[in-house]
Order: structure tokens, then sequence, then C-alpha cells
């Protein structure tokens, strides 16, 4: 705290009555509606009596697949949020031309902005990747579980916890205005008094540390489980990209808590990093941030590549072309996704020979990149492309990525990043990526691995329709964005001059609307099947005729997984299994080890969540103890010895026996 | 996963293996490797304070420097240094010879030597204590410069790694004298060690690069 901050109420601190935006209409009618779901939602949970068994199984469970699924479902929500910035953002934009200021004052426009950001990236792209990682990863390569479960579950809540951060600052104060990566001087203590930058600084902080303790376990899970005769060149593409992104996270996210972390002691203590004065200098934490920012890049768009290498292959009846290649592109872009950070901003000035090494390095990425699309294109020639909605996803996916990458390319050029430094052409660029590549890969790992994780397919129509709209609503959105950045919009602009240009933000606005639909077409299709689960039933397990370990097992896999641990001769093993006259064995099961749930990872993040809530409004007391609380607990779990059990030989028969029952009966 | 079943691919005319039929209990087959990468983001943790040191280490702001402290004499006291540089090297070799006695297996020797290294590790945390009252009191506070704000939450982000340090090995010695060095144990005892070694190399470095290189300027 610096000098002449004025003493703060002992237990209160700065938290008043003022704090509550009531005087907004916009955030009051949010309050409202966000209240009675929850209220809804609670009394629901009660009536059924579902606390108790939402308890014992899911919150507190160490189930790798429970705990991708939770990540998935706290992403889907989120994105909802995150969606309904975006579409806030788009109105305005339309709006205010003409001497109108629209309907969103500065404040709270800049908010938007921000928590559209920050939502988007930490709380959607990377829950969704990790979840479908933490699903998908053991299955694949014949593990049961992952190296460290208890962990797995307190990273997960880490990241949920942080999430809820975010939206309490939604209802109790207000939320940065400081862009999604934060860059000071703005979001310094001179700039930015308020509470919103130390909401961003700790939900940041928390998501991040759950992160990489999720990183560390799924690296460790890939190295150490997998299954006999699985060497890393027999992994499925899918495990080798989260091979490279979980090293990704463990490499790069330091540099973000470092960051975060210096600019926090600058706000709370008034120390001199980033500050313009006593010798600070913002660029430090521009180069800290984006050392991470840009290896998080790959970390989402890695999965999503992984993603489409099985979609590609199983829905084209061939095995992946270029299995090979498309590993050492992985790996390449792994790394040299590490060495091209300072082009987002190469208008720092670090002269020609800085600019034009990391210029050089962003456009080599383009290579591996092509090598990858190249393979998708050749594993589809001459193959039986069916066109499920997943395939339709990647080849949705290859159209608007090409885009995507070539106008990275272009930004690549340091001479025409000054021009399109901070435009609207680099909002057209990345989200082109995010979308084009993140998005449609995770919509698609989710309508392939749904009938795995519940046991019956998603209804293919709503989701063809999801398809349609995402696409063109994304292509009417952000073509006339980059065309009026090209022309030299800034972006995070909220009132324009030029008249000339309102026909463009229209557009924007109505694509933006259509890709809504694409939203509101996959709940559609994720409740139209769930009412429709009996007549989606899938009893094989391997609805796709699919090629990899995880279509080996039942439908959703029982806690063990697998009832014996495969072996592994081919990179397409289920493939390989099936034509070699793999026969289900039905007798001789033994006791399978597996960890026991813990309650430890949620108490642990609750008190964290406290304890990030008391420093953002400086509540010194409240904060000690929730501190010494953290280390009570977490100190006193490792106490506990007892961290795993047996689950008995007759009751792995008997799931067995039950699978088999069902096979006969489908006949 | 280690297995020693033969398998058999199936390409000699005999059945393939598509499964194994015998495994081991798996607990605590990846705790070493998880400690290792856990380190490797400390490591790069570390990396990024040094890189800012690198960067805004010499902005004085008319402030305290290494060699001038506003009084007449040098802000680092080089001997005070030296002390705590011995300290964190013996608590190493300490650290160590407790492990050969986690390896036999030997509770009481072990904690002995274990408690030598808190001890060490004691020491040196007053010496810093000490250092930071000091540079408190000649007014050379995180707030004075950039080249103090970045100093000390260098050293002091390092000896709070010593105090969880601390706070580990007393937990160890607790759970060692409840279950003695079993598995679990001897695998925190070695995580331990790992960690304590990180901190001693983290400190050389932090010797070399500000205390050393500062004085040199």
């Amino acid at each position: 705290m610096s000098p002449d901050t004025p003493p703060v109420d002992p237990i209160f601190g700065r938290l008043t009555l003022d704090a509550i935006p009531y005087q907004e209409p916009i955030l009051l009618a949010t309050f409202i509606v966000v209240a009675l779901a929850g209220v809804v939602v609670v009394g629901a949970l009660t009536y059924f009596r579902l606390w108790g068994y939402l308890w014992r199984e899911w919150i507190t469970s160490v189930d790798h697949k429970r705990i991708g699924i939770m990540y998935v479902v706290l992403a889907i929500i989120m994105l909802v949020r995150g969606f309904a910035d975006a579409i806030m953002m788009r109105l305005q934009q339309a709006m205010a031309f003409n001497g109108s200021e629209g309907y969103l004052p500065a404040h709270h426009y800049d908010q938007i902005f921000t928590a559209h950001g920050v939502i988007m990236i930490f709380f959607v792209a990377t829950p969704l990747i990790v979840g479908v990682m933490n699903f998908v990863v053991p299955l694949q390569i014949g593990a049961r579980d992952v190296s460290f479960p208890y962990l797995n579950n307190l990273g997960f809540w880490l990241t949920a916890v942080a999430a809820i951060l975010v939206n309490i600052s939604l209802f109790v104060g207000e939320f940065s205005q400081g862009g999604w990566v934060g860059e000071p001087p703005l979001t310094g203590l001179t700039a930015s008094p308020g509470v919103g930058v130390d909401y961003y600084l700790w939900a940041l902080q928390i998501s991040g540390l759950g992160t990489i303790i999720g990183g560390i376990n799924l690296l460790a899970t890939i190295i150490k489980m997998r299954a006999p005769g699985m060497g890393f060149m027999q992994m499925p593409v899918f495990c080798w990209t989260s091979l490279c992104v979980n090293a990704l996270i463990v490499l790069s996210f330091p540099f973000l808590t470092i960051a975060i972390t210096l600019l926090t002691l600058d706000r709370l203590f008034g120390m001199h990093f980033f500050t313009t004065d006593f010798g600070g200098n913002p660029m430090a934490y521009v180069n800290l941030v984006w050392i991470w920012g840009h290896p998080e890049v790959y970390i989402l768009i890695l999965p999503a590549l992984g993603v489409y290498s099985e979609v590609a292959a199983v829905f084209s009846g061939k095995r992946l072309f270029g299995y090979t290649s498309m590993v050492y592109a992985t790996v390449s872009i792994t790394v040299i996704g590490f060495v091209v950070w300072l082009h987002h901003f190469f208008t720092m000035g670090s002269g020609a020979s800085v600019n034009g090494f990391f210029g050089l390095m962003t456009a080599l990425i383009a290579i591996p990149t092509g090598v990858k699309v190249y393979n998708w294109l050749f594993t589809m020639y001459r193959g039986r492309v069916r066109f499920e909605v997943p395939m339709m996803w990647t080849v949705s996916f290859m159209i608007t990525f090409l885009l995507g990458g070539l106008t990275g390319v272009l930004c690549s050029i340091p001479a025409a990043d000054f021009q399109l430094h901070n435009s609207l052409f680099l909002v057209g660029h990345f989200h082109n990526v995010a979308i084009g590549a993140i998005v449609f890969a995770m919509l698609a790992a989710i309508d392939y691995w749904f009938p795995k994780a519940f046991g019956f397919k998603l209804e293919p129509f709503w989701g063809k329709l999801s398809v349609w709209f995402w696409t063109v609503g994304f292509f009417v959105a952000f073509l006339p964005i980059y065309a009026v950045g090209l022309m030299g919009v800034t972006r995070r602009t909220r009132v324009f001059d030029d008249p000339s240009l309102q026909i463009y933000f229209v557009i924007a606005a109505i694509g933006a609307f259509i890709a809504l639909l694409g939203v509101v077409f996959f709940l559609v299709q994720l409740f139209v099947s769930i009412r429709n689960r009996e007549k989606l039933r899938d009893l094989t397990g391997d609805p796709w005729n699919a090629r990899t370990l995880e279509w080996s097992t039942s439908s959703p896999p029982p806690d063990y997984n697998f009832a014996f641990t495969p072996v592994v001769h081919d990179v397409d093993a289920w493939t390989d299994m099936k034509e070699r006259g793999y026969t289900r064995p039905t007798d001789g099961f033994k006791a399978i080890h597996m960890p026991r749930n813990t309650s430890t990872g949620i108490i642990l993040s609750v008190l964290t969540l406290i304890f990030a809530f008391a420093i953002i409004w400086y509540m010194w007391l409240v904060a000690a103890v929730s501190f010494a609380l953290i280390l009570v607990v977490g100190i006193g779990h490792t106490f506990n010895y007892n961290r795993s059990f047996h689950i008995p030989a007759d009751v792995v028969a008997r799931t067995e026996s039950e699978r088999t029952r069902l096979l006969a009966q489908q006949g | 996963m280690t297995t020693t079943t033969t398998i058999s691919h199936g390409k000699g005319g005999e059945a393939p293996v598509f499964h194994v039929t015998d495994e081991p209990d798996h607990d605590g087959h990846s705790t070493v490797i998880g400690f290792w990468m856990f380190l490797m983001s400390d490591v790069l943790l570390f990396a990024g304070l040094f890189a800012i040191y690198a960067w805004l280490g010499g902005h004085y702001a008319n402030g305290p420097a290494p060699l001038d402290d506003g009084h007449g004499s040098p802000l680092f006291h080089l001997p005070i240094v030296a002390v705590n540089t011995v300290l964190m090297l013996l608590s190493s070799f300490t650290c160590a010879i407790g492990m050969v006695e986690v390896r036999q297996r030997h509770v009481g020797p072990a904690l002995k030597w274990f408690g030598v290294t808190a001890l060490l590790g004691l020491g040196f945390l007053y010496n810093q204590v000490t250092e930071y009252g000091h540079l408190a009191e000649i007014g050379a506070t995180y707030q004075t410069s950039a080249f103090l704000s970045c100093f000390i939450t260098l050293i002091i982000t390092h000896s709070l790694h010593v105090v969880g340090g601390v706070i580990w090995v007393a937990v160890l010695a607790v759970q060692a004298l409840l279950h003695g060095f079993n598995d679990a144990n001897e695998r925190r005892a070695v995580c331990f060690s790992m960690f304590w070694n990180f901190l001693d190399i983290t400190w050389v470095c932090v010797f070399i690069f500000v205390y050393l290189m500062g004085l040199l300027k």
C-alpha cells in the first residue's frame, strides 16, 4: 500500500455499499437474472436432493473424466457470458455514429472489452482445451487415471474460483479497464486506482496457478503412464499435441506469474517495476507478459490441431497422412513459439535487427502449420469421407484457418505491422484463428467425444446448423472488421467520427448475431440430444468406427477405464486390435488400484477465493486468517496417507459382464 | 509404467497380446518427475526475476546503489553475504547426508541432519532479516527505486522459499516420527532435498549475479 492511502476499515477494508453498482440499469438487470437463475438452480438441487450426489460424485471426484467434463461445463457457461460481452460491444460500435454516444458509457464499455478477452482466453478456451485433454489423454494412452489425481481436482477448482472472482467483479466493484493483457502504466495505481485491475490480477494469478498444476499433472501422466508398447512415436497425435502444450504451460506460465505478481507489488506496496517514475519501465511488463502470451496462443491452438488430426483420420476412414511430419511440425511450433513474443510490439522500437529476427521467426511458424494443413488434406484425399458434425467443423476450420494464417503472416512483417498494430485488422486476425481454429475444434471435440463421455451421440441436425451459423456468422462479422482495420481504425474504440464507416460495423453486428445463433443451436443440440438420449444411445463404445484406444472401452467408460491395461502395437491401436481379431476378455478380472476422492481441492480453492477477495478490498484481517487456513488445510492434507483403494475383482467382473450383456443384446 | 511382460506383436505367427494380465499398484511412480517439472517452472520464475533485475537493476533513481548507500558506505555488505553463502552451501551438504540416512530408513540420524539443515536455513534467514532491517534503517526501501524494488523482491522471493523449506522439513520430521521413512515419506524427503538444493543453487546465482557483479560495477 502506498503511504498516502487513507486508512481502511480493519474488517471490510475499502469495501462499502457504494461498491455495488445498483445505479447502472444494465448491471442491475443482469444481477437480478443471475440471482434468479441461481435461486432456481439451488432450489432444484435441494428439491431433487442432489447435493450429496454432486459432492460425492463430482465436486470431490479425482476421476479425470469427471474433472474433464466439469472443465467443459465451466467453459460453456463462461462462453455465454463472454459472448454476451461480444454482442454488447458489436451493438455499441454499430450505434455510436453521427454524434451518438451509443448506449454504453466509457467506464462500462472498457470493462466489457477487457472482460470479453479475459473470459474468452482464460475461462473459455483454456478450460475447454484442459478439459478435453483431461478427459481424452488418459484414455488414449490406455491409463486408468492421471499421475496426480488430487492436484487435478485442485487445478480445476482453482480455475473455477478464478472464474467466480471475475463474475463477482460484475456486481461488487468493477473489473479492469486495461485490456486482456493489462499493460501498465494504464493498469498502474496512478491511472487505475480502483479495484478493477486487482480483480483482474488475482483472477489471472489463481487460474494461472491452476493451469500450471494441471500442466505438470498431464505432462507427468503422458511421460509415465502410457500403456505398454506405446512409445512416443506410437502416441496418437492428440497426445503429442497435449504433451507439447503441457510443456509449453509449465515453461511459459511462470512468466505470467512474474508479470502479474510484480504489477500487484507495484499496486499494493508502491514498488517501481512498471511505473513511469523512479526507474520503472512499463515495457518490462509488456515483454514479460508476452513471453507468456505468445506461447499461450500455441497452448490454445495445438490441442485444436490435435483434435482435427483425430477427426480427419477417423471420418476419412484412413490412417492419418504423414504421422511423423505431424509430430515434428507440432514440436517445431512448440519451440519456435517461444521466440516470437516481440511481434506483439514491433512498435516498441527495438531496431531493425531485433524486429527482423522476430518477424522472420513468426513467418517461419507458417511452415510447420502448412505441413499440418497438407497432411489433413492428404488424409481426406481418396478417403471415404463421412460428413458427420465433427468432420464438418474440420472442413470449415481448414477454410477459415487458411485466411487467419495468411493474415498472420502479413502481420509478421515488421514494416506492415507499424500500420496494423493496435488496429481492428489485428482483432480480425486473432479472432479468425481463435474462432476458426480453437472454438471450431472444441465444438468438434465435444461432438466427437460426447458419446464416449455419456453413452449417446449428439443430434446431428442441430450440430450441422451450428456449424453453418458459426461459419457464416464469423465471416460476416470479421471481414468488415478486417476491412476497416486495414483502413486504420483502431481497436477498443467506443465512438466514431466518420459516418461512412458505420455500415461496416452494422454488418459486423449482424454477423455477431448469426454466430450467436450458432451458440444457441449448439445449446439446443445439447438439450434435444439429452431428451432423445434413448434413441441416440450407443452401446458399442465405438460409434464412429474410430482408431484410438479410448474407443475400445465402454461408453461411458467405467471408473477404472480399462479392465485390463491394453498393450499397443500400432499408432492406430484400436484399428489394429479390430483388424487382428481382438476379443474382449470376459473373465480373470483382478482388483484394480484407484485413487480416493478428496475434498481438499475445493476447500483450498474456496479459501483462496476468500483470500484474493480480501486482498483486493484491503481486508487485511480476513486475508491473514484465510492465508493461515490455506496453510493449515494444505499441510493437513499431507498427513492423509490413505489416498487409494482397490475396486474389488467381483465389482469389476459385474461391470464387465453387464457390458457383455448389453453388447450381446445389441447383436 | 514399467512392465516385465514380454510383448508378443503377433508378427511371427503367434497370437498377439492385447492386454496386460498382471500389473502392480503404482503409487508415487510420477512424484519425482512431477517435482522436477515443478522445479523447472520455479527456475523460470527466478529467471523472470533475474531478467527484470538485469534490465531495471541499474535504475537507481538517484537513490542508493550497490557501491554507495548514500551514507558513504556500500549498500551490499559482502562479509554477511559470504557468511550466508557458506550457510547455504553447508546446509546442502547436511541435507545430502540426511538423505543417505533416509535411504537406509534411519529416522533418528536422518532427522538429526535435517535438523542441522533447518538450523542453517534459520541462520541464513536471521542474517537476511538483519539485512532488511539495515536497509530500512538507512531509508533504502522497495519504494525508493526500481533497483531496490527488483533487488528486494528477488531476495525476499528466495527467503520465502527458504521459509517454505524450513516449514516443509519440520512437517516432514513429524511425519517421519509418526510413520518412519515409509515409501511416501521417502519420496517426500527426496523432493525436499531437491528443493533445498535448488534453493542453494539459486542463492549462488544471486551471490554471483547480484552481489559480486553489483560490486564490480
